[in-house]
């Protein structure tokens, strides 16, 4: 319940502020986010089965930004960092996918 | 997408939520929300920057491929001008030569209508007055005296309301002079646009009109004047006969 106020508090606040994103973190900014949203899924659908841990939670959900940032990153540097960062999100949207799947049929037996 | 079985049964897994939504405050709550803030942070964020300038989030060669596609366009676009400017200047050269030559005609149309006598007419000229009062000028000499203001250039001749063009006539009866079928009486006024002082001394010569009026009883008076309005006009007739010649033999059937 906190964490999905947090949430919302989150976006209220940027909505409020309208920072600027500095110019180095666009292209990572997009995957990161994604990247969180999978942990976030991860993290409901782990709660669902039981087995959710603040722990693991909080450090999966960092390793996840960092990694995904990392990768297109090391993408960017090698030439291919549209083609990565393309791939790093199609995983991640399977993951969420698969993850809002196990979630609903937790929940709705379907 | 993996297909194993339920952990737990049935009714259970909306309770778990509930009990995962409850509010509890403990340390790792406290991290999670922190995340959960950031997480709203960033999406917030990332919406309104893709929103406002589609390409501040582009890479280096996305940007090359939007601004070759441009430079395209740009290309394609500024021939498409190029082309349009040259229909342009050249509707624009038609026109220019259209009103050039249609102010030709015009210049041309008037100078025939001076000559027809279909206008009225302006000019430098002279007016001559001659008086007759012993009834003894004739069409004779109204004739030469029209056919002197010819010879000294004139290019408007008005006698009376008259005006006299080439198919004006001068006939004598009943002891008044006609010219066509409109009778004239004295004094008789000419006038006539051209050169004045060429009209003038025209008039004045040994011999000419002046002193062939003068010996005939009347006097002539000669005027020269900076503007002549001649009014009389003459309605144009199509000629019957006669055929614009083109120069093509056939003419000659």
């Amino acid at each position: 319940m906190i964490p999905a106020l947090g949430l919302a508090v989150g976006i209220l606040i940027g909505v409020l502020v309208k920072p600027d994103v500095p110019v180095w973190l666009l292209p990572y900014l997009p995957i990161a986010v994604v990247a969180a949203l999978d942990a976030v899924f991860g993290g409901i659908r782990a709660a669902l089965d039981g087995i959710f841990d603040d722990k693991v939670f909080v450090v999966s959900f960092l390793s996840n930004v960092v990694v995904a940032a990392l990768i297109v990153f090391l993408g960017d540097q090698l030439g291919v960092g549209a083609q990565l960062s393309t791939g790093v999100v199609v995983v991640l949207g399977v993951r969420i996918f698969s993850n809002v799947a196990s979630i609903r049929r937790h929940l709705f037996k379907a | 997408m993996s297909e194993r079985p339920e952990a737990r049964p049935g009714p259970s897994a909306w309770r778990r939520l509930y009990v995962i939504a409850r509010p509890r405050l403990t340390r790792g709550t406290l991290f999670v929300t922190v995340l959960a803030v950031l997480l709203g942070f960033a999406l917030a964020t990332q919406l309104r920057a893709n929103r406002g300038q589609p390409l501040e989030g582009l890479r280096e060669d996305e940007l090359v491929r939007v601004l070759d596609d441009v430079t395209q366009n740009g290309q394609r676009l500024n021939g498409e001008l190029r082309d349009l400017e040259r229909t342009r200047d050249s509707l624009q050269g038609n026109e220019t030569d259209l009103a050039a030559a249609l102010a030709a005609a015009k210049d041309r149309a008037d100078s025939l209508s001076i000559l027809a006598g279909t206008i009225p007419a302006t000019g430098p000229g002279v007016r001559i007055v001659i008086t007759d009062p012993e009834h003894k000028i004739g069409a004779s000499l109204l004739l030469d005296t029209i056919q002197e203001l010819r010879d000294a250039g004139a290019e408007a001749i008005q006698i009376g309301s008259a005006r006299v063009v080439t198919a004006t006539y001068f006939t004598d009866a009943d002891g008044t002079v006609r010219v066509g079928t409109q009778p004239l009486t004295s004094p008789y006024t000419i006038l006539a646009i051209g050169e004045p002082a060429t009209m003038a001394s025209a008039m004045d010569i040994p011999g000419g009109v002046v002193e062939s009026v003068h010996r005939l009883g009347g006097e002539a008076t000669v005027a020269s004047l900076d503007t002549v309005d001649i009014t009389g006009i003459v309605t144009a007739k199509a000629p019957v006969f006669a055929r614009p010649d083109t120069g093509t033999p056939s003419a000659t059937k």
